[in-house]
């Protein structure tokens, strides 16, 4: 049943009363400065009420079901974040605001600053960017400006990137002017340290890495990487989209990186609303602190919390205001829930849950690097393929028919028919034994009615959608 | 603890995988591993959770003060109806629509939101959205730059200072050289000399906001765009407070190829600087030039009109370096927001709110502009915010600071980012700025007009 848009409903003068009916704006401003006709729809208010809510009907959701998307860490949003974050207080405050009259504010962008360094290690975090990629490109121009600095800046010309890395990465490094060089994985699914010494040289800026690996595997040299990349003057980057397997157990600035970001949408539970907003945090190695972009939070001895606006070797300022504060409080009350012992516990459970998957899993799916992972492990369906023409995208599809949301497919890229299953620490035994199932039960659907998994999705709002046609006819706006 | 685990399952999960226990599990090499527990304060049960951070919620004052705060981040009202519908759990905790089948609401929502970006703006496209009003300049002044092959961008010194700041963050990467317009003494562009700067076609774009930083529209007239197009050079407009979109000539209307902005007006909280929610539109030309998401209408396979992420081909995660951008997640809830704040009000109501920010923003400047001392700094037409001058012998600063002892937040001050303007305060007046506000304002800018000129006395 397709939902009209919202476009093609209403009548002019629909509209419920929002506002009093006041002047024209031909009394103020001259004809020259004004618009034609404002071809926007009126529609009822219960119009629109129905309209959206049919809309949010049909859009799969943590709230609606187990969504094990890979490297997404789709947890569950708690409640208490959204109340905290509405609150006329943070809400309807300006960020013109002076300091002093904002002193709420400023303290939960101190203590969330506080509590990133001390569970990652780092020195300290600007929460400037506002999400992971934005990071990366933050981090990125604060090495341009630390080389820069050192009078490297034309000499390190080049970035390290393994295979295994998100898209993200080798992306902000093009944005930073940096020559990406990718790095293929070794035989058991890490960065090999041979290799690394073979790429790395004088013109080494920076090594990105994640860790655990988009595999779902610790980089278990990660020392040794740390070490050899120094060796040669080069920066380590963290890439935090899998931080969620980390808290209390290791910290990124004990295995020697310098450089950071953590994705608050996914570790620390901000809903992901659609694709956005998110917040994406940077983190820096002492030597690194003076070149984070500004505004920074400071407090003084009178325990007054101040924005810090000029600072001589700051990048600069990376989006039109400080952060993205509502996620920054949401944040910061996700921490004080779970406390550091709480935490530690967090990303115990999600390595637990993705192990118990995995180890149900493999009994019919191959999942080629056969060890404990961390929070999400790949299984591949390239043997299923060959025997039944069932491809990693059809199992997926027909997941949806199950009621589950589909893993990410077909990345790592390095994974032929790849299946990235990330569980995440919320979901109890009974939900992912519900997965496990509904996932046996397309493998052996495929193996014995290939066609009914190929046919699949059959029972969502529509089926498989015309991609080429979207790309080759686009249609990207509604036009009366 | 939002973890269900229970220690049976535990027990038993830890069976299945093989392992003896939670710490075996995570183990890592002795080099890396964290020295001792993490140093974050114990956890809290939620009803003090709750309490301790209302508490902070609370010390932000500022927002019980009358304010006329504006530049850049505007106060509106918001429909109740906007954030009872944003808020329904299924559109909060989703995540980008990989999964098209099970994401039409969501893809659906997206649709209109970039076809509500192309009537506001009257230009072909639009994306799903980007960060904010500052980054969507850079990202536009980027799709300039792979346009035309040129490296250099000029800007308007009256497009907002941290949109311009982000800019030049942006180009400083690509290592692009970006160069400013001044302002004229009305508070608009200076365009004289725009035509031989523009002769040896060094500049990928011209960026110019309207309304400017100043509230000023600033427009630029006909035989200037046409200067700026026979160079080849693209026309970037930028809008800063999208309510303006409602009653403005459109940035399609006065030649713009690539609007950028910021729609946090719509339904959107100022929250203290973020998140909101940039727009980026262009004409078809730039169509695969443009970053970010991209939902498009296609059909499925049983007929059906359906939604999709389209032209992926530009993305990062298929482009890796070759894309064009990096960015990845957008503003699709902040997006969301605001398109149900437009189907909200409508045509109707939105342009009544607009008209409202013009009457209330022109009742101010008289008010202001009535008391001795104070003056409207510049002469152009304006749409919701005002510079005005104030008495030379107290400065804005202290203004400001004698109105905050009087709860009140008189505006910014210009001076922070134009010396030329350091008698000057920027106010911003919307529809929910009423008669008694700007009442309030007038009494206590009159009291410090009459403190000012008592101490010029005393003095002479």
């Amino acid at each position: 049943m397709s939902e009209r848009l919202i476009f093609e409903t209403g009548q002019p003068g629909r509209a419920n009363t929002y506002f009093p009916n006041g002047r024209t704006a031909d009394e103020f401003l001259p004809a020259s400065a004004l618009r034609d006709a404002l071809p926007l729809p009126d529609n009822s208010e219960l119009d629109v009420v129905r309209h959206f809510t049919r809309l949010s009907q049909k859009t799969f959701a943590i709230d609606t079901g187990f969504y094990p998307l890979g490297s997404c860490t789709m947890k569950y949003n708690p409640r208490v974040n959204e109340a905290m974050a509405s609150q006329p207080g943070f809400k309807d405050l300006h960020p013109y605001a002076p300091d002093p009259l904002a002193q709420g504010a400023l303290r939960v962008m101190y203590e969330l600053e506080r509590s990133l360094s001390a569970i990652f290690g780092m020195s300290a975090f600007s929460l400037n960017p506002a999400a992971g990629a934005h990071a990366e490109l933050t981090a990125l121009l604060i090495a341009k400006a630390y080389f820069a600095k050192i009078g490297q800046g034309a000499s390190r010309t080049t970035v390290i990137v393994p295979d295994t890395a998100h898209g993200t990465n080798p992306a902000s490094a093009a944005m930073v002017g940096y020559k990406v060089i990718s790095l293929p994985s070794d035989a058991r699914g890490r960065v090999g340290l041979e290799e690394l010494k073979a790429a790395i040289g004088d013109d080494t800026a920076v090594c990105m890495m994640t860790n655990p690996n988009t595999l779902g595997l610790f980089e278990d040299h990660i020392h040794e990487i740390a070490e050899a990349v120094h060796a040669v003057g080069g920066l380590m980057y963290y890439d935090g989209a899998n931080a969620n397997a980390l808290m209390g157990n290791a910290r990124p600035g004990d295995m020697g990186f310098d450089l950071m970001h953590l994705n608050l949408h996914k570790t620390f539970s901000i809903p992901h609303g659609g694709g956005g907003a998110g917040h994406g945090p940077v983190g820096v190695a002492e030597r690194l602190v003076p070149f984070l972009p500004v505004p920074i939070v400071t407090l003084d001895e009178s325990g007054a919390y101040h924005l810090e606006h000029e600072r001589e070797d700051a990048i600069g300022t990376m989006r039109s205001f400080w952060s993205n504060f509502s996620h920054a409080v949401r944040a910061l009350t996700y921490i004080y829930a779970n406390g550091g012992e709480g935490l530690t516990r967090v990303s115990q459970l999600a390595v637990l849950n993705a192990n118990y998957v995995r180890a149900r899993v493999k009994e019919f799916l191959p999942t080629p690097y056969d060890e404990t992972c961390r929070h999400e492990f790949v299984a591949t369906a390239q043997e299923l393929k060959r025997e039944t023409g069932v491809r990693a995208l059809d199992i997926a599809k027909a997941l949806l028919d199950r009621g589950y949301h589909a893993p990410t497919v077909y990345f790592p890229l390095l994974v032929p028919e790849c299946l990235m299953i990330e569980p995440t620490e919320t979901e109890s035994k009974e939900t992912l034994d519900g997965f496990i199932a509904a996932l046996r039960d397309v493998v052996e659907t495929a193996k014995r009615d290939p066609q009914a998994i190929l046919d699949a999705p059959v029972h969502t709002v529509v089926g498989r959608i015309d991609e080429t046609r979207a790309a080759r006819h686009p249609d990207l706006r509604w036009v009366g | 603890m939002y973890a269900p685990h229970t220690d049976s399952d535990i027990a038993e999960m830890l069976a299945v995988v093989g392992v003896s226990s939670l710490e075996e599990l995570v183990e890592v090499p002795d080099a890396v591993a964290i020295a001792g527990p993490l140093d974050v304060p114990p956890s809290l049960p939620e009803i003090e959770l709750a309490a301790k951070i209302a508490g902070y919620a609370k010390a932000n004052t500022a927002v019980g003060y009358t304010s006329f705060l504006g530049a850049g981040a505007y106060r509106h009202y918001c429909p109740p109806v906007v954030m009872s519908l944003a808020m329904r759990g299924e559109f909060l905790t989703a995540y980008t629509p990989y999964q098209a089948e099970v994401s039409q609401g969501y893809l659906q929502a997206i649709y209109e939101w970039q076809t509500y970006v192309c009537l506001l703006t009257g230009l072909d496209i639009a994306n799903a959205s980007v960060y904010d009003g500052a980054t969507a300049l850079a990202e536009g002044a980027i799709m300039a730059v792979n346009a035309t092959g040129r490296r250099a961008i000029l800007v308007s010194r009256a497009v907002h200072p941290n949109y311009r700041a982000v800019l030049r963050t942006y180009a400083r990467g690509l290592e692009l050289d970006v160069e400013e317009l001044p302002v004229a003494p009305d508070g608009t562009t200076d365009t004289t000399n725009l035509e031989a700067r523009l002769a040896d076609k060094r500049f990928a774009a011209v960026v110019v906001q309207s309304p400017n930083f100043f509230g000023s529209i600033d427009a630029p007239a006909a035989d200037v765009v046409a200067a700026i197009k026979a160079t080849g050079t693209i026309l970037i407009g930028v809008v800063a407070e999208a309510m303006s979109l409602a009653v403005l000539a459109t940035p399609a209307s006065w030649g713009a190829e690539i609007a950028v902005g910021e729609g946090q007006s719509f339904g959107n909280p100022v929250a203290y600087g973020g998140p909101y929610v940039g727009f980026i539109a262009s004409t078809k030309e730039h169509m695969r030039r443009i970053p970010g998401r991209l939902v498009g209408r296609s059909v499925d396979n049983r007929g059906n009109d359906a939604f999709t992420l389209t032209l992926q081909a530009r993305e990062q995660h298929i482009r890796r370096e070759k894309a064009t951008s990096n960015i990845c997640t957008n503003q699709a809830h902040c997006a969301l927001v605001a398109t149900i704040y437009l189907a909200a009000v409508g045509a109707s109501g939105l342009r009544r709110a607009a008209v409202l920010n013009v009457e209330r923003t022109y009742a101010l400047a008289e008010r202001v502009a009535a008391i001795d001392g104070f003056s409207r700094a510049l002469g152009a037409p304006v749409f919701n915010e005002v510079a005005v001058r104030v008495p030379a012998t107290f400065g804005a600063a202290r203004v400001l600071a004698e109105l905050e002892r009087r709860s009140i937040l008189g505006g910014v001050d210009l001076g922070r980012w134009y010396p030329e303007f350091a008698d000057c305060v920027l106010m911003n007046a919307t529809e929910v700025t009423t008669p008694e506000d700007i009442d309030a304002l007038c009494v206590a800018l009159g009291d410090i007009a009459a403190a000012a000129r008592e101490s010029a006395a005393v003095h002479v």
